[in-house]
């Protein structure tokens, strides 16, 4: 089947399987890597991508013709002209990270968090990201992580977005 | 893994699912929120020849306060959540639910409607659905009915939707503003199956006894299981903490649990009693009244 999905703002136009999941078109169509795949239970949120702009989806969970003809982001999508996104810089500045596989999907689900809520507290953020699993970190840094980014973000300085 | 191969069909609108639902019979399955099914056809659990995609039917993407609440079939967990109604007092079991049910991404995708069509013996909307005293509008060859949830729950993963048939919505009688409800879930962790959960849901009269009482349990039987006994006990009576210990021992003796990882048969019997019995203190408490 055909399919049209804007992927970081480029067109990708493809002809995929029904049965081929939008993580696996994202990494072997677009070449995207850095949406990860961790689990086969919609369990870890290693996938997670950003639909339309505003939704945190599963990518091994849909099927790429559900994505036909709308909008994804992936974590390949967050820095904009070399500069990182505030929440790219959280991570790097709090350590929110150590081997880095849950990585792209908890910025990625922290994105549509901090778009529905610009002002989380920790219990907040917490339950935002209780869909993403991380083996090393022990979440502290994490969350360290995404609330300096939610104060970035709320400034109207010129690196916010 | 990957799914086994599929024939795809993407509906514009709920006519377009129901022809080809009709058409493809016993081999289709509706993709709705897929949170579910996906994963079931990723370890072939599922092999459907079609999927009939109804994620682009608008008609279907709805909830409606017309006196009951109607959830159409595309809505998702996450928009019943952020609802701005969601958080009167007559609405707090479902608003519970929906802050519980799978995890917080899951649920941007995962529908009610889908969820009772799944019908997982640990569901967390099919349990709920059951206290309040659903209905679910399936269309069928000969027109639209309304499936009382009781008659809608037939068996694990088996509901009153036949072939070629599509639920099209799921409706919640409005039940006034001395009505509240709770639902109360023991999971290991997010987003995992619950342990075992209760959903109460309770309507008092003007002299402060139970005018109409919900009891069902969650990963209990084979689906979601109402509790009679405890129902009757309570309609009727004035809340005392003998009423709810007698209502949470008749969900003790109801609950039917498997044991597995989760737990032994006793401490999930047990744990049904107890979420009961929380449930019931929290419904009362949201309605100012202390037991």
């Amino acid at each position: 089947m055909k399919v049209s999905i804007r992927v970081n703002g480029v067109a990708y136009e493809r002809d995929v399987e029904p049965r081929t999941l939008l993580a696996y078109f994202l990494r072997e169509e677009c070449h995207l890597t850095g949406t990860h795949i961790g689990c086969d239970t919609s369990a870890c949120g290693c996938c997670v991508v950003v639909m339309d702009g505003d939704k945190a989806v599963k990518s091994c969970t849909m099927f790429a013709v559900q994505a036909d003809g709308h909008e994804i982001m992936t974590v390949e999508g967050l820095a904009q002209g070399g500069a990182l996104h505030p929440i790219q810089q959280g991570f790097w500045d709090q350590h929110g990270l150590q081997c880095g596989y849950c990585t792209p999907g908890m910025m990625l689900t922290a994105y549509v968090l901090l778009g529905q809520n610009p002002n989380p507290s920790e219990a907040e953020i917490r339950e935002g990201l209780a869909g993403n699993l991380c083996r090393c970190t022990g979440y502290q840094n994490i969350v360290k992580a995404v609330k300096q980014a939610a104060e970035v973000m709320r400034q109207p300085a010129p690196a916010a977005q | 893994m990957i799914p086994a191969a599929f024939e795809y069909i993407r509906a514009h609108s709920a006519d377009e699912a129901f022809a080809a639902l009709q058409k493809h019979g016993a081999e289709a399955r509706v993709l709705a929120g897929g949170q579910s099914l996906v994963p079931a056809m990723r370890f072939r659990l599922a092999r459907p020849a079609a999927l009939v995609d109804i994620n682009a039917v608008r008609e279907l993407d709805y909830i409606r306060l017309d006196g009951g609440l109607t959830i159409g079939a595309t809505a998702r967990d996450s928009a019943v959540e952020r609802a701005p109604w969601i958080k009167d007092t007559t609405w707090s079991l479902l608003h519970d639910v929906s802050r519980v049910v799978a995890d917080p991404v899951v649920r941007q995708m995962a529908t009610v409607v889908g969820s009772l069509c799944h019908n997982d013996p640990a569901g967390d909307w099919t349990t709920a659905a059951l206290a309040a005293r659903a209905e679910v509008l399936v269309r069928g060859r000969s027109g639209e009915r309304a499936v009382p949830i009781d008659e809608f729950l037939v068996d694990s993963f088996t509901t009153a939707v036949a072939e070629g048939e599509i639920a099209l919505a799921v409706r919640f009688p409005g039940s006034g503003d001395r009505t509240a409800g709770s639902y109360q879930k023991v999971e290991r962790k997010v987003g995992d199956f619950a342990t075992a959960a209760a959903a109460v849901q309770l309507t008092l009269n003007a002299d402060g006894t139970i005018k109409a009482a919900g009891v069902a349990l969650s990963a209990a039987g084979p689906c979601a299981v109402r509790v009679p006994q405890a129902e009757q006990r309570l309609v009727g009576q004035k809340p005392t903490a003998d009423l709810i210990r007698a209502a949470a021992e008749a969900a003790s003796q109801k609950s039917e649990p498997q044991a597995d990882l989760r737990g032994s048969v006793e401490y999930k019997k047990h744990l049904a009693g107890v979420l009961v019995s929380r449930g019931l203190r929290q419904a009362l408490a949201r309605l100012g009244v202390q037991a």
